[in-house]
């Protein structure tokens, strides 16, 4: 049978979902942020909730997102979009909430923030992308940087006597009572990427059950800043994140 | 019952970082010798035969440049 047999509008099983934006995205190749964008693309498509959702954008890499996903958004100051989001999901109850983070966002600058969002256990989505590396600034430690990472403020690699040890923030967010639903997980690979859908959506719909909040941690690469290809970042992810970045529901109410 | 499956690349915009290529099950995908015009060798179907369809690459494309058709023969 021939490709141009095969290739018919009849025949489409996968495009990509209109939510997104034809902008081309302004990530590295092979970075998980336009994964993720996809994946939150495909949900709202899923939920029919398009002119529902207001999405929260941080500061890093990810304060583009409302390019690329046509839906509201807010962009907030630097770790502050659990506050913003808070006000949102206040004022319209009935609109779905997310805030987008980075580990930079979220677990340095943000922290304050997004524990108190959680503990009042406002009805709002938190994804939080975990590259364990600060990607827009030029790849410098952040919290939760591995010990032995090298990145560019520790060349020697991460030393727990002078830089600390690396924040499991999501553990900490499982332990207080405002939250409902705390996961980890990732987008690597295609199953993977699957179950970060089904974890998206779960969020979502928590959002509008009045449970509390619900937190997606996804660990994901940063193969500019690790000095690594796409393919090899997965692999090194794999390899090390996992291992101290277990995959899965930490709390699920 | 057999399928068989096409993929179709969006290669202007595609980057070439090559995560369809390593997680397609079947060997279909490559990165072309080519560029496109910001440079990056995308992606394509080097052995159209063995496409299934199964949407894997798809999936994980951070860019969602793949269209992906299936037939069942």
């Amino acid at each position: 049978m021939d490709v141009n047999d095969i290739i018919r509008p009849e025949n489409m099983v996968y495009a990509k979902t209109p939510i997104l934006t034809d902008t081309v995205m302004h990530y590295c190749p092979g970075c998980p942020h336009g994964t993720v964008h996809k994946v939150i693309a495909e949900v709202i498509e899923e939920m029919g909730i398009q002119d529902k959702t207001i999405g929260i954008s941080p500061v890093g890499c990810a304060v583009l997102a409302y390019n690329y996903i046509d839906i509201d958004w807010e962009q907030a100051a630097h770790g502050r979009a659990p506050a913003l989001a808070t006000a949102t999901k206040r004022l319209n109850p009935d609109k779905y909430v997310f805030t987008y983070q980075g580990d930079g966002d979220l677990a340095s600058i943000g922290t304050a923030e997004v524990m108190h969002a959680c503990n009042r256990g406002e009805n709002i989505v938190v994804i939080f992308i975990n590259n364990a590396i600060y990607g827009m600034t030029g790849g410098q430690m952040a919290p939760t940087t591995l010990l032995g990472q090298k990145t560019a403020t520790t060349p020697y690699g991460r030393d727990a006597k002078l830089n600390g040890y690396p924040l499991k923030i999501t553990e900490l967010i499982a332990q207080l009572e405002g939250t409902c639903y705390v996961t980890r997980q990732s987008a690597h690979n295609p199953a993977a990427v699957r179950k970060l859908k089904k974890a998206v959506r779960k969020a979502f719909e928590n959002s509008m059950m009045d449970k509390g909040t619900s937190f997606v941690e996804v660990v994901s690469t940063c193969n500019s800043g690790w000095k690594l290809s796409p393919v090899q970042a997965n692999k090194w992810m794999e390899e090390n994140m996992f291992p101290f970045y277990q995959l899965g529901d930490l709390k699920d109410r | 019952m057999a399928v068989k499956g096409a993929i179709v690349v969006d290669t202007d915009k595609c980057k070439g970082c090559g995560v369809c290529a390593a997680n397609c099950p079947t060997q279909t995908i490559a990165l072309s010798k080519q560029v496109n015009g910001k440079g990056y060798n995308f992606a394509y179907m080097e052995n159209p035969d063995n496409c299934t369809g199964c949407t894997n690459c798809a999936t994980v494309c951070p860019d969602a440049v793949i269209t992906v058709y299936r037939v069942k023969i």
